[in-house]
């Protein structure tokens, strides 16, 4: 089979000679455009991870504020940082995985596969919409505080960096259910993982009260919990106290679950798509 | 012979069931080809390998002369599907759908733009175009699915089945364009259920049962072998039927099948078979409500070829059910 010549024709598809550059890159933030369109047509999933954070602020703050802490205002700051955490972590359940899911099941990653995009290029786009999604939900969030009077003790810079780790440790273990999505045969699937998930991993943390006041059990698992060690962090660097020891470990529990979670999700949707 | 894609060989199995057995086909660059198959035949998943979404366990198949499976990459840069499900994001409107497809097919902004706007007029969506795709009836649908195939102006374009659920009116117009894309160079692969379309559009005909190729040719070749036209009657009176259908099976050669009470079908050879069954129904007196000459339905095509009806498992499940 030569090269003999296909009758002329005016294709307007892109030679590989001027392929443009920074392919990946290009498609990947196109896709990401795609998740933000998205969760401003259905803002119901930003919403959750936003009301679920703010009800559980007002409700343990000015229900039990009294109660564990004898004064609401110094209570609103202990909880305060956790709930940015639990933001994010609330985000990543709510959206990621169950929205892979359903590009995965209803085809329209089928036709990004048939485009001469990267394989992955889907992937990295509907992550990268998750994490501007984080920063949304995140801000939100921090806005609501200020208004119920929570003020940062430290300073702009260390708010900032509790902002970025958060939004860091989010990203990470969203990979756990990006894992999740792709894996699962439906919708109701992905939902199973997230309601088997999120109470230990959100609220099994010193969140609403420290870590030496719970029962025994309840303690070991709060101590390895990476959620608490991200919580612990951002009460650091928001209020002041230990910050290096929680910090690092609020790190490398990140790098260890995006180095379990990323390869395996990447894998799976390879295989499933 | 350089095709504009060609199977040849190719098998796949889906755990023990074979969809495709050993299929061969090759289209001519510029041409359409039609592959006419009933349910479960191995349309999609012919489609679907030719597209690079499937690997075939065994045998090659090519799109202008590049290797699916080995390089799946540059195939892409050359096609444009449509599949049999639509695969439009439900969340975002006519318009963003298109333009996004056109971002990632590298087109600037502006001629993204440019495209999905030519494209939503072309197939009369323009009203639609802002509004979410979650919205649109699914003959909507389907017509922004193909518009989307055809964002990056393919030289190799697969059509699964891209008329189902049209109403005649806009199924001519996809036919159209259908030609209008092979009249500018572009290579077609149509899979359909209606031997009326994959007559009036094809330049070859691939009939396709149960994974393997059972017939194929041009339309002509092909209406030969199956008989052309059928002629399909409805009396009046029921009691005629027996005399009607003698008076068919003396003018075919064959007895008629009963597709329903009074109603008659048979395929016959050539335009003077109906001028002659009207002369005999007349001297005999029958009344009919109903005469046609018309191209015989897949699953005719179906019995004449294999001596058997389309078989439909899917059918049967649903009236079990
Ligand atoms: N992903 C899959 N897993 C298992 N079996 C499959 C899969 N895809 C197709 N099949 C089987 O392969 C056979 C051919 O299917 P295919 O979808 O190619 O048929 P088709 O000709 O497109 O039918 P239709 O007219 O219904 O669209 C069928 O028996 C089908 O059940
Ligand atoms: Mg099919």
């Amino acid at each position: 089979m030569t090269a003999t010549s296909v009758p002329s024709q005016s294709t307007g598809t892109v030679p590989e000679s001027v392929k443009r550059p920074y392919g990946l890159l290009r498609h990947s933030l196109a896709l990401a455009g795609r998740s933000l369109i998205k969760v401003r047509r259905t803002p119901e999933g930003l919403a959750h991870a936003v009301l679920i954070p703010v009800i559980f602020l007002v409700m343990f703050v000015y229900l039990f504020g009294g109660a564990v802490s004898g004064n609401t205002k110094q209570y609103l700051q202990f909880i305060f940082p956790a709930a940015l955490v639990m933001t994010v972590i609330i985000s990543g359940i709510m959206i990621t995985g169950v929205s892979l899911n359903a590009d995965i099941r209803t085809g329209v990653f089928e036709r990004f596969r048939s485009l001469p995009i990267g394989r992955s290029a889907p992937l990295i786009g509907s992550v990268v919409g998750d994490l501007i999604r984080y920063v949304i939900s995140l801000v939100t969030v921090f806005a609501f505080g200020y208004l119920l009077g929570f003020r940062v003790e430290t300073g702009f810079l260390q708010a900032l960096a509790a902002g970025a780790l958060t939004v860091f440790f989010g990203f990470c273990l969203s990979w756990g259910y990006v894992l999740a999505g792709v894996v699962s045969r439906d919708a109701a699937g992905v939902q199973g993982i997230v309601t088997l998930t999120m109470f230990p991993l959100a609220f099994g943390t010193n969140m609403v009260a420290p870590t030496d006041t719970l029962p025994g059990w309840l303690q070991a698992w709060v101590k390895v919990n990476p959620a608490s060690h991200a919580m612990e962090a951002c009460r650091g660097l928001l209020l002041g106290g230990p910050v290096a020891g929680p910090v690092m470990r609020t790190l490398l529990w990140s790098v260890g679950l995006l180095a379990f979670f990323m390869p395996l999700a990447v894998r799976a949707y390879r295989r499933r798509t | 012979m350089r095709y504009g894609f060609q199977a040849e060989a190719l098998v796949k199995r889906f755990g023990t069931n074979t969809a495709l057995s050993g299929v061969d086909f090759a289209a001519r660059p510029g041409t359409v080809l039609s592959v006419l198959g009933p349910n479960g035949a191995g349309k999609t998943t012919a489609v679907r390998i030719l597209a690079t979404l499937l690997r075939p366990d065994s045998g090659t198949a090519m799109v202008g002369g590049v290797d699916v499976v080995r390089q799946p990459a540059r195939v892409r840069r050359l096609i444009g599907i449509a599949g049999q499900d639509t695969s439009v994001d439900e969340d975002l409107t006519g318009a963003e759908n298109l333009v996004l497809i056109g971002r990632l097919l590298d087109l600037r902004k502006a001629e993204a733009t440019a495209r999905a706007t030519e494209l939503l007029e072309r197939f009369e969506l323009t009203e639609a175009a802002g509004r979410r795709v979650a919205t649109y009836s699914g003959g909507m649908r389907r017509r922004l699915d193909l518009a989307a195939s055809m964002i990056g102006r393919p030289s190799v374009i697969f059509l699964d089945e891209p008329t189902t659920g049209l109403d005649p009116a806009k199924r001519e117009e996809v036919w159209r364009m259908i030609r209008t894309m092979a009249g500018d160079g572009t290579t077609v692969l149509l899979t359909t259920q209606y031997l009326e379309e994959a007559d009036t559009l094809s330049d070859d005909i691939v009939v396709l049962g149960q994974g393997k190729v059972i017939a194929n040719g041009s339309p002509d070749e092909l209406k030969q072998i199956v008989g052309g036209q059928a002629i399909q009657l409805r009396v009046a009176d029921q009691a005629q039927a027996s005399e009607a259908a003698a008076i068919l099976a003396g003018v075919a050669g064959h007895a008629p099948d009963q597709v329903g009470p009074g109603v008659l079908t048979v395929p016959v050879v050539g335009d003077a078979a109906f001028t002659e069954v009207v002369r005999q129904l007349a001297a005999a007196n029958i009344a009919v409500t109903e005469l046609s000459l018309r191209l015989p339905s897949l699953d005719e095509v179906f019995f004449t070829l294999t001596g058997r009806h389309t078989a439909e498992p899917e059918r049967e499940q649903e009236v079990a059910a």
